[in-house]
């Protein structure tokens, strides 16, 4: 809400100045957003009139004017104006007068003709953008008074941004009120007297939908002329407060609200037919708003209507058709309390806001509508002319809201806040609020005003005594506890650690949208049917993900667009699929995984390497590393994402725990990406576990190393190869490691080389020969056995 | 003897000229070997009597001695000169890059949650998590949010097509709910529940896309609850935590009232650089306060024996003040040119 510091001030005048009490409604949670001079500085500028005005003798479009700046003498001033005519009063600039921007008036002579000072337009007082020609000053202005009084310039804009809990702020009565409960000023608001009625014309009012509006008044003012101005002060008060004037009826509807804090509204009341009354819409009702936007409203909208139809939304915007015109006569006023639950997201729903609404949903004062309707009344006989009526009103006092009494217990409120209080500060902070205070011993009562909405429990109580008080006085304590060290599983690694991991082998962190294209789940996951947004942004966010690899492949798309030529990324996140066991939340899985990403050249470009394509075995490579100490397999299968003869799903411990690939040829073509990308993806639960070392004694005795070298058909895979050697190892073997894969001269072209360097060691002794040849020869005769393999010679 | 001292000094100017191992063991071979002129002096001892002999002898043998000690000498320089070629013909250009695998790093939002962890387990934090698709009961309801709350409308919220009341979380306050409700069934069987201090960092989603705005982004809450935890140690928490994160004393912090449900007193936390390119400029940085009972009693707790604070920060907006970074929308381009300033 934007407001004048100047109107607030005629209401409550701390000993403050602006910036002060800027800092102080900020602190009281009425965050000050801006706050904004209504002039910039200037000094020296009086009201003048110009007694006469001639055309320059040697130039045509100056004038010299006498002008009357309430000195006694007059004074020749040369001016460009257009519209610098005798008779007219502006501002004038004197000698020694500073203007915007430190542009200082001295006495000179243009062409020939002395000049003592300078008559001023808007644009050269910095107050608008209006440069067509003076200033035009309105006829009763004093003569020779200070600009800077006259149109009130020396006035600052607020504009605070209220929580929805504090709408009883949202006016200037509402304002000055806390002013007065923080500093202890006194708040003076306007004195509202009723305004009899000189006639008895009426409409009736009729209730419907009391849980809607419990209370409304309404009262005919007859023989108007809408066509009169509203007054400058009133004009220039609601344009200080960002409400344009439209007319003297509208100017006074908006007025009364921004100064008691009551939404009004004037309906043509030649245009109404039989009662108004408050119900809920029900089909076929239809409306045409002010702002011209027809609609059909549900039966959760509240409508003013008559006998002929709906005539406005309640509480959030009238009708078209009912709006008061040039031609208005006599209008029906409106001043009502509509409920908060009863007005609350209806003008969104629809598309639009407006300050009624804004104003009723989050809660209007119930005990305001009579006397807004008499100060309404009042301003607008007083502008338009015209007869006020009787008030005629309809409520139902029961569907009011309540104010019942409230306590809050003082050992509560210093154990909340941690400042010690004692029962008389309570009473007093409290008192402050303008709210009868009781006290019993450690308990203090309230009864909370109508315009509080938001004092329902001692905690709302506890916050005001630490709002009055002041956040700012309340120590910051440092944090005393019982200390206990954190559990610590050894045989858990936490996503910290991972990343390191990852990082430290050459991946870089990324971190993508959890919602992705339809079209990633259905290439790279074969989801059909994923996860759907109901309200997405855009469609290429409109499913979650249920795997990482798409997200990774449209960084690489990012980046390869910006000529990277090498990319390694990773990311550790959730992903999302339908799972009717799912937990925590019913329906859903949401596992967190780990994926990474490789393209371009196994290692950057350096001196003294060759480069080469990253491939499948490089990332295998980081797997390993990543699980070191788990026990992995790599099985052969199928994944929509990958090449189906380059890729693999890996397992840890015997459980699947993820895949690994090439990413498959035709998506390499579809998303442009020149060469096939190398990724692979593990649920990050699984793999972050890892087991306890256990300790075995290193043996004393010397190690017997052997190189076999294995000729087996092309087809057979290496690992089951190595399996089935390590099935066949003797107790005294300690290893066995797969060193060279040859296939080529001195090999039969379907067969090829498998060798392997084992290690045999015993603990206790030195191993002979004999021993070493005969497990040697197990391995070879069981590896014959199973893939008729032969040793190479 | 005189041909004795000729003879040494012969046999050391020939090792001295002697240019490689050859020549000198031909010149060794002339004075040394089975023939050499010394050998034969040596030889021809027998023949002399007795004490000739004695005086003869220890003069031949100093000799040889003395030639023996200039051969090793020069045998000595011989193998230095060939070390140090070898070394100077095998010296390296040490300006040369050096070779292998280079680093890769962590996202800058990571690295600043990994210091946030580490600052709060210091005063024994430990780190929940929850679920990103998230009920609306525990996204809002249990959270004091009331029915029609704007907050709640797809205007604001992502929902998920065809699955009433589930959502993608708005923020990380529900892992506050979820905590609690796990924290009083493990202790139920206790007296007195230990203390919940926890901190829930993650990805929360709004329907926001703009400068400043991205539908996907980083919230860290925190959460203490005991039998007396208050306002004050609030301020005490977030103030001592800023002055750690931003490492500086030159750091003034306040506490704004503010609103939200689940929450009161309610606070908005705004912090001002006392240097620096911000300096003077109030920053928000959290909304806080003291845990709603409701919401203490969503959570199972008792809100009469226990009170709590709970804080809700920007992760992606401290990452941003700490760095210098200027766009929010940089973090989830995952440009490498600007993820990689990060290692």
């Amino acid at each position: 809400m934007q407001f004048s510091e100047h109107w607030l001030r005629s209401l409550v005048n701390p000993a403050l100045d602006s910036a002060a009490l800027g800092h102080l409604l900020t602190m009281a949670g009425l965050e000050v957003e801006d706050a904004e001079p209504v002039a910039p500085a200037f000094s020296g500028v009086v009201v003048a009139q110009i007694l006469e005005a001639q055309t320059h003798p040697n130039a045509d479009r100056l004038r010299v004017c006498r002008v009357d700046v309430g000195a006694g003498e007059s004074l020749q001033i040369v001016c460009g104006a257009p519209n610098a005519a005798a008779g007219m009063k502006v501002p004038c600039a004197l000698v020694g007068a500073v203007l915007p921007g430190g542009f200082e008036i001295k006495a000179a002579k243009l062409r020939g003709v002395e000049s003592f000072g300078m008559l001023c337009s808007a644009k050269e007082l910095g107050i608008s953008d209006e440069s067509a020609g003076l200033l035009a000053l309105p006829a009763d202005f004093v003569v020779g008074s200070s600009l800077r009084d006259a149109l009130l310039l020396d006035d600052t804009l607020f504009t605070i941004k209220l929580t929805p809990n504090r709408p009883d702020c949202l006016s200037l009565n509402g304002v000055a009120r806390e002013v007065a409960a923080l500093t202890g000023t006194p708040f003076a608001p306007q004195t509202v007297a009723p305004v009899p009625a000189v006639h008895a014309e009426s409409r009736r009012v009729e209730l419907d939908a009391v849980d809607g509006c419990p209370r409304y008044f309404g009262r005919i003012l007859r023989n108007l002329d809408p066509t009169r101005a509203a007054p400058d002060w009133m004009k220039q008060r609601l344009e200080r407060c960002g409400v344009r004037s439209i007319s003297a009826i509208v100017d006074v509807t908006n007025y009364v609200m921004l100064e008691l804090g009551q939404p009004l509204h004037a309906f043509d009341n030649d245009r109404l037919k039989g009662a108004v009354r408050v119900r809920w819409a029900s089909p076929g009702d239809k409306l045409v708003l002010l702002n011209g936007q027809e609609l059909e409203p549900d039966s959760r909208t509240l409508l003013i209507a008559d006998d002929a139809g709906p005539l406005a939304l309640a509480g959030v915007m009238g009708g078209e058709a009912s709006g008061v015109t040039d031609s208005t006569r006599s209008v029906f006023l409106e001043s009502a309390f509509f409920q908060p639950d009863a007005i609350v997201g209806r003008a969104r729903q629809y598309g639009f806001t407006s300050d009624a609404s804004h104003r009723f949903e989050r809660g209007v004062d119930f005990e305001l509508p009579g006397c807004a309707i008499e100060r309404a009344t009042e301003l607008i006989l007083s502008i338009c002319g015209g007869e006020a009526g009787p008030v005629v009103g309809a409520e139902s006092t029961t569907d009011l809201p309540r104010r019942p009494p409230l306590s809050v217990r003082v050992d509560r409120a210093v154990q909340v806040i941690g400042v010690p209080f004692s029962a008389d500060e309570i009473v007093a902070i409290l008192g402050r609020l303008g709210m009868p205070v009781e006290t019993d011993g450690q308990l203090v009562t309230v009864t909370p005003p109508s315009y509080r909405f938001d004092l329902q429990i001692e905690e709302d109580l506890i916050e005001e005594i630490a709002r009055i008080r002041g956040y700012e006085s309340i120590p910051e304590k440092a944090p005393q506890g019982v200390l206990r060290m954190p559990a610590l599983p050894e045989r858990k690694r936490g996503a910290a650690s991972m990343r390191r991991a990852l990082a430290a082998r050459e991946f870089q962190e990324v971190i993508n949208y959890a919602f992705i294209e339809e079209a990633w789940e259905r290439d790279f996951c074969g989801n059909h049917d994923p996860i759907r947004l109901a309200n997405p942004i855009a469609s290429q966010m409109s499913v979650m993900r249920s795997s990482l690899i798409g997200g990774l492949i449209g960084t690489l798309m990012v980046n390869q667009r910006r000529r990277t030529n090498r990319v390694r990324i990773f990311e550790i996140g959730r992903c999302f699929a339908r799972d009717p066991s799912g937990y925590p939340v019913a329906g859903y899985n949401q596992p967190v995984k780990l994926a990474a990403l490789a393209w371009g050249a196994s290692e950057a470009e350096q001196w003294g390497v060759a480069t080469r394509r990253v491939d499948f075995y490089d990332l295998k490579a980081d797997i390993e590393a990543l699980l070191d100490g788990r026990t992995l397999e790599f099985a052969r299968a199928d994944h929509p994402a990958l090449h189906p003869g380059r890729a693999a799903s890996v397992l840890c411990d015997g459980v699947s725990v993820g895949w690994i690939g090439e990413l498959h040829p035709s998506w390499v073509q579809k998303y442009e990406l020149g060469v096939a990308p190398i990724a692979f993806e593990l649920d990050f639960e699984a793999v972050a576990l890892r087991p306890m070392p256990v300790f075995a004694a290193p043996s004393k005795f010397p190690p017997m190393l052997r190189d076999i070298a294995l000729v087996v058909p092309v087809g057979v895979n290496a690992g089951e190869l190595l399996k089935v050697l390590q099935e066949a190892q003797a107790p005294i073997t300690q290893a066995i490691e797969l060193f060279d894969v040859y296939q080529g001269k001195g090999v039969d072209p379907d067969r090829k080389s498998v060798a392997f360097r084992i290690r045999f060691q015993h603990t206790d002794r030195t191993l002979e020969d004999a021993e070493v040849d005969a497990a040697i020869n197990v391995l070879v005769g069981r590896a014959a056995e199973r893939f008729g393999a032969q040793l190479r010679s | 003897m005189d041909h004795l001292e000729q003879l040494v000094s012969q046999a050391l100017a020939e090792f001295s000229a002697a240019l490689d191992a050859n020549a000198l063991e031909q010149a060794k071979a002339k004075y040394l070997g089975k023939s050499g002129s010394l050998t034969d002096l040596l030889k021809g001892l027998g023949k002399m009597d007795a004490d000739a002999r004695k005086e003869a002898g220890a003069a031949i043998n100093r000799a040889k001695s003395t030639v023996e000690q200039a051969l090793e000498a020069r045998r000595e320089a011989m193998r230095n000169a060939a070390l140090a070629q070898q070394l100077a013909a095998e010296a390296l250009d040490v300006t040369l890059p050096g070779r292998g695998r280079g680093n890769g790093g962590l996202h800058p939002v990571t690295r600043t949650l990994d210091r946030i962890e580490q600052l709060f387990a210091g005063i024994g934090f430990s780190v929940a998590d929850g679920p990103e698709i998230e009920a609306d009961w525990f996204n809002f309801t249990a959270l004091n949010t009331p029915e029609n709350h704007p907050a709640r409308s797809m205007h604001d919220t992502f929902y998920l097509q065809d699955a009433p009341g589930v959502l993608l979380r708005t923020h990380t306050s529900p892992v506050q709910i979820r905590y609690m409700k796990d924290h009083v069934e493990k202790h139920a069987d206790c007296a007195a529940m230990p203390e919940i201090r926890i901190i829930a960092p993650g990805r929360v989603y709004r329907v926001d896309y703009d400068a400043t705005h991205s539908p996907m982004f980083h919230q860290i809450e925190g959460l203490w609850v005991g039998e007396r935890v208050s306002f004050a140690d609030l301020k005490g928490v977030i103030a001592e935590f800023l002055r750690r994160f931003f490492e500086t004393d030159e750091l003034q912090v306040r506490f704004r009232p503010s609103f939200f449900p689940f929450t009161e007193p309610s606070a908005e936390i705004d912090f001002a650089f006392m240097s620096g390119p911000n300096k003077g400029k109030w920053l928000e940085i959290a909304g806080c306060g003291v845990v709603h009972p409701a919401v203490l009693r969503n959570g199972g707790i008792d809100p009469e024996r226990y009170t709590g604070f709970a804080f809700g920060m920007g992760l992606d907006r401290l990452t941003m003040l700490r760095y210098g970074v200027d766009d929010l929308r940089l973090f989830f381009e995952n440009d490498l040119r600007f993820l990689s300033q990060f290692r």
